[in-house]
């Protein structure tokens, strides 16, 4: 492909008496060294065709040799390359000569770039399996061993990837001088080094025996678990869980808990969001651990292990940094479907009413979301006596996204509390936040008003909810006004022809006579999003002429949305054979004019008296909602917001010790 | 860690003394804007030094392999590799001019055989990979040695580049830039143990970054008040803990250091610790606060002492004691009759950069007149030395300073009044173990060595 579009492609067409098939490789093989990284790579993506071109012998003794020494290129080069070799045993002549691969794969675990040598190392790992076992011996643990006592961190962080895969297939005296080999790595001078060691300890743990398990690969959980350097331990606390998995109960909490417990404890707080993050999953085995032994064990015991449980769940909870506190609250809810009924109720319900009570908002919107979970369960009715004035606090809260979130709740939380409780409790919330001063809290409240219908029925929305949204049709304040519009739009569909035409459509009508513009227009609006579902009598002989009155209307904004409802309602009529004068229907263009209600000159004459007060009000309200789309568009390319930063460290820190994306 | 440092006391005690070794840069009078230095960095080993100068460059220079052949030559720094780290850059959202010139380098532990530095102007980092190349790959398929190209019908055999060693080529390598993150100058930066992450600190705010990430940081300090007219403090330097990964301090242009705890929370805008010397009210002047700003902050090796630099003295702190520094030590104290003609000229401003030697018993700092400041901790002693061309002979013994402090000038004493201003050693540094010490005086750079047996 490449080779087509090279120099010497052209010149002789008259045909040679040479190899014309050999052309393509030579070109492949020179542009593994052209000035183009696309070039280049193009060439090492294609280096199977190259050595297959040259046979295995000259692929083991040329082209390796070039390769191990190649490892000047661009990243993405070596990274190609790395992958290419873990494939090419067949190419160098098949498992007899895997091991003429370990030298340029030796050269590629040594660079720094982290991504270039994992995929060094995953080559390693992929071609030690087509090892003989003598030739495992022979080539591939003296890499290992190499790579491990190489003067450079990188060589030592590759090598503690290798050893789980030779340690299974090696001699014994061979398997005791890897594990010493390891577990000088765990005690490296550099972190990179114990960082590596700690995050492989799962790993090499499951491939050991179990009596290495515990007189040496406990003692390095426990080392690695107090390293000085946090970013160690909070990978040890993740090892901790793949340990725990080859423990039995007794030896788990024997060996691993106590460290787990000062983890739990540890100064930093990324350690402990670690401790809170695995928290289910070492839950999980020290559960499905008990129903292993339900069988031949006394009850107590079982008890005992969930109560240890849930005491280093509660440390957690009572902790001081928010984000393993909300961690926790994410995790610790799924625990109830592990532990069942009496369990939950025992020992996690006080967990979760702690949680409820939490200062942090955060904490109680994390339970609040995930109590589905405890609904299957236990039922939400133990909750609920906490849950209420949780649910309230957060309603009420000063910050408007925390409101917004658990407005986002409100159905799931009715679904699963009841009707009764419902009323008796949560309406007037929902009512409430219908006149809330942020215009996205009303946005939320009243679609969160439609899903609640959907839920409870047209009966319960007419005896409930429409009657407290047509009464503030009468508001003094024009933007209450306007929710009950926006209320009606949402609500008409879900109620159906006869609420809507009975109750709602004269509310709407009476509307039309308002002295603030942006209410006629909705007005407008309204009509036509209701039009469909209106009955055609009233369609013609109630809102025709209002449409028509306030087509005639003085503001710009009122006359235009009249039109563009009335066109859409005589569409409607014309379809159902009523008779509609051609003169009466208005020239419309086809862009939807709410993306952009057309600018006002300040001085520009409306002829509006309320258009004065109405503006600044509107305007305070654009800068109270302005955060909402304000934080994304101020951040620009660079993340580096403050606002973001605890969504980020909690994603993001705890990928440190890795290669964070 | 903290090495032997060449023995009893480096500062200049009776039984040692400091030689001049070498100097680099131009001789000539009238300087070029762009050679001024402005850093001077070992890095962990000492077998590299790097400057950076206003110009942007980054000059590294390598210890030669001793014993070869010369017999004085000691070890002596030669250019490694040379290469423009920064450009002139020009903002067009803020219309302002970004100087190329090199604020701070630092080096990364070594990690395999090439050699990684941070390098930083007033708004980007760099992240520099300097490696070596001996070989080179000989042979192509479609032209001949000569380099025609060959009859590509005529190809009757391919053949595989052959490696031919060649002179060694120091290629240095832009592998990383950390960009868009500081609105205002950034003045320090420094990597974190753990080896994996650093910090950039600017007037109001300090970043944390990983080394292997460069579109996203942390910022982990913020002290821009909602209004900047309340502003009455900057940040000066900040530096990382040298053991505890989770250590950091910075210092204020109040001449207060607050210390951080990163395990506590991610935000560091509450320190754990304050030094704060309480205020001496009989020497309260008009320039107090300018004096007392802090213009560098350095950790000693074992991480027990940290050592700030005011205009006109050295403090050492006890990381456990905020009250008072445990030593101060007077680096030019006649000049406080001067501070009037040192605040017209602007001088007052200059930021001093200050050092430790390996053992932590010693540090340096520099002072005007190229004079530079060595003081024994454990001795007391102290001695002012100057780097000057006019006792450049290789293994000259440098000769003690003294500056006149009023009353009779006596004989080899310099009057205050002569003294140069225009002549100052902002930066210097200190090999990490042995007594060999890098002075920047204005575009020249003198390595000294200390008088073996």
């Amino acid at each position: 492909m490449a080779g087509a579009a090279g120099p010497g492609a052209g010149p002789g067409a008259a045909g040679g008496d040479g190899d014309d098939s050999l052309y393509p490789i030579a070109v492949l093989i020179d542009e593994l060294r052209n000035e183009d990284v696309q070039l280049r790579l193009n060439s090492i993506k294609k280096l199977s065709t190259i050595a297959l071109a040259l046979g295995v012998e000259r692929t083991r003794t040329e082209l390796l040799p070039f390769l191990t020494d190649t490892i000047y290129d661009e990243d993405e080069v070596l990274l190609a390359l790395a992958e290419q070799l873990g494939n090419f045993t067949g190419l160098v002549g098949g498992p007899d000569f895997a091991h003429c691969l370990l030298p340029p794969l030796e050269s590629l675990a040594t660079v720094e770039e982290t991504v270039v040598r994992d995929k060094a190392v995953e080559s390693l790992r992929q071609i030690s399996q087509e090892h003989t076992p003598v030739a495992l011996e022979a080539h591939f643990v003296p890499l290992v061993k190499r790579l491990a006592s190489g003067d450079w961190f990188t060589s030592r962080t590759s090598a503690c990837g290798l050893f789980s895969v030779c340690y299974p297939r090696a001699s014994n005296a061979v398997k005791a001088e890897i594990r010493q080999h390891f577990r000088s790595l765990c005690s490296d001078d550099t972190p990179m080094v114990r960082r590596a060691a700690a995050s492989k300890l799962g790993e090499f743990a499951k491939v050991l025996e179990l009596d290495s398990v515990k007189t040496e690969i406990v003692p390095l959980f426990t080392n690695l678990a107090s390293d000085e350097q946090d970013s160690v331990r909070l990978l040890a606390v993740e090892a901790c869980v793949s340990i725990a998995q080859l423990l039995s109960q007794d030896d788990l909490e024997a060996l691993v808990m106590p460290t787990l417990r000062q983890a739990a404890e540890d100064k930093s707080w990324r350690v402990r969001y670690m401790v809170a993050d695995k928290f289910s999953e070492v839950k999980c085995i020290g559960i499905s651990g008990i129903e292993n032994l339900k069988g031949i064990c006394p009850a107590d015991f079982l008890l005992d292990t969930t109560i240890n449980l849930s005491i280093l769940g509660l440390e957690l909870v009572s902790d001081t940094n928010q984000h393993v506190k909300s961690a926790l609250a994410s995790v610790i809810m799924g625990l109830s479907t592990i532990l069942g009924k009496e369990n939950t109720i025992e020992h996690l319900l006080p967990l979760f009413l702690a949680q409820l009570k939490d200062e942090c908002p955060e904490v109680r919107l994390n339970i609040i979301s995930n109590l589905d979970c405890v609904n299957e369960v236990i039922g939400i009715r133990q909750l609920s006596q906490s849950l209420l004035p949780a649910i309230v606090e957060l309603a009420e809260d000063a910050k408007w996204r925390v409101r917004l979130a658990i407005i986002e709740y409100m159905p799931l939380l009715a679904g699963q509390l009841g009707v009764e409780f419902f009323d008796e409790k949560l309406n007037s919330l929902c009512m409430a936040w219908l006149v809330d001063h942020v215009y996205a809290i009303r946005e939320a409240a009243t679609n969160n008003l439609m899903k609640l219908v959907q839920k409870f029925g047209t009966e319960w929305a007419q005896n409930t909810i429409v009657p407290r949204v047509l009464v503030m049709a009468n508001d003094p304040n024009y933007l209450h006004r306007m929710t009950t519009l926006f209320c009606i739009n949402a609500l008409s569909e879900a109620c159906g022809k006869e609420i809507t035409t009975k109750q709602m459509l004269p509310i709407v009508l009476k509307m039309a006579g308002d002295q603030v513009a942006n209410v006629r227009f909705n007005v407008a609006k309204s009509l036509q999003k209701i039009g469909p579902i209106l009955d055609t009598n009233a369609l013609q002989g109630e809102v025709k002429p209002v449409l028509q009155k306030l087509g005639q209307d003085e503001d710009m904004d009122v006359k235009y949305f009249a039109q563009e409802a009335i066109s859409v309602v005589a569409q409607r009529l014309r379809k159902l054979d009523f008779p509609v004068k051609d003169s009466e229907e208005p020239s419309i263009p086809g862009v939807d004019k709410n993306l952009f209600l057309r600018p006002r000159v300040p001085g520009e004459n409306t002829g509006k008296a309320q258009r004065g007060r109405a503006a600044p009000v509107a305007s305070k309200e654009a800068v109270d909602a302005a955060p909402l789309r304000g934080t994304n568009a101020a951040k620009g390319p660079h993340v580096n917001t403050r606002d973001t930063l605890a969504q980020l460290e909690t994603a993001e820190l705890m990928h440190f010790p890795q290669s964070r994306e | 860690m903290a090495g032997a440092g060449g023995g009893g006391c480096p500062a200049g005690g009776n039984d040692f003394q400091w030689c001049f070794s070498q100097v680099k840069g131009a001789i000539d009078e009238d300087v070029a804007e762009a050679d001024i230095i402005s850093t001077v960095e070992f890095n962990y080993s000492g077998d590299l030094l790097a400057t950076g100068d206003k110009g942007g460059r980054v000059v590294i220079f390598q210890r030669e392999q001793e014993n070869k052949g010369r017999t004085h030559s000691r070890g002596e720094y030669n250019v490694y590799s040379t290469f423009q780290s920064h450009e002139p850059e020009f903002d067009y959202l803020k219309s302002l001019e970004i100087e190329e010139k090199i604020n701070k380098i630092r080096w990364l532990p070594q990690q395999n055989a090439a050699h990684f530095l941070l390098s930083t102007n007033d708004k980007t980092i760099k992240l520099w990979k300097i490696s070596e190349r001996d070989k080179r790959a000989e042979g192509y398929n479609l032209k001949d040695e000569d380099g025609r190209l060959r009859d590509p019908f005529r190809i009757t055999a391919l053949r595989v580049p052959i490696l031919k060693p060649m002179d060694l080529m120091v290629e240095a390598s832009p592998r990383r830039i950390f960009a868009n993150a500081h609105t205002y100058h950034i003045n320090s930066i420094s990597v974190n143990s753990d080896h994996e992450t650093y910090l950039s600190a600017d007037d109001l705010r300090i970043n944390l970054w990983h080394l292997e990430i460069t579109d996203r940081s942390f910022n982990i300090v913020d002290i821009k008040p909602a209004n900047m007219e309340e502003l009455t403090e900057v940040i000066t330097a900040a530096e990382f803990h040298p053991h505890q990964c989770n250590v950091l301090v910075y210092s204020s242009s109040k001449g207060t250091i607050r210390l951080c705890d990163m395990r506590s929370s991610a935000l560091c805008d509450r320190h754990a610790k304050f030094f704060e010397e309480p205020e001496d009210p009989s020497s309260r002047s008009f320039f107090s606060e300018i004096i007392s700003s802090i213009s560098d902050v350095k950790f000693s090796h074992s991480g027990r002492y940290m050592m700030t630099r005011d205009y006109l003295s050295v403090k050492v702190w006890d990381l456990n004691m905020e009250g008072r520094p445990v030593e101060t030590h007077q680096v030019h104290e006649y000049l406080r009759s001067k501070l009037c003609s040192l605040y017209e000229n602007d001088c007052i401003f200059d930021k001093f950069e200050c050092c430790w030697n390996g053992s932590d018993s010693a540090i340096m700092t520099g002072s005007y007149n190229n004079f530079f400041r060595m003081f024994d901790r454990n001795t007391r002693r102290d001695v002012t030395l100057e780097a000057s061309r006019e006792n450049s002979k290789p293994r000259a013994c440098l000769k003690p300073r003294k500056v006149c402090t009023g009353g009779k000038r006596k004989k080899d004493e310099i009057s205050v009044d002569s003294l140069d201003f225009n002549k100052k050693i902002l930066h210097t540094a200190w090999h990490p173990m042995e007594s060999i010490i890098a002075v920047a005086a204005t575009n020249n750079l003198y390595i000294f060595q200390d008088k073996i047996n």
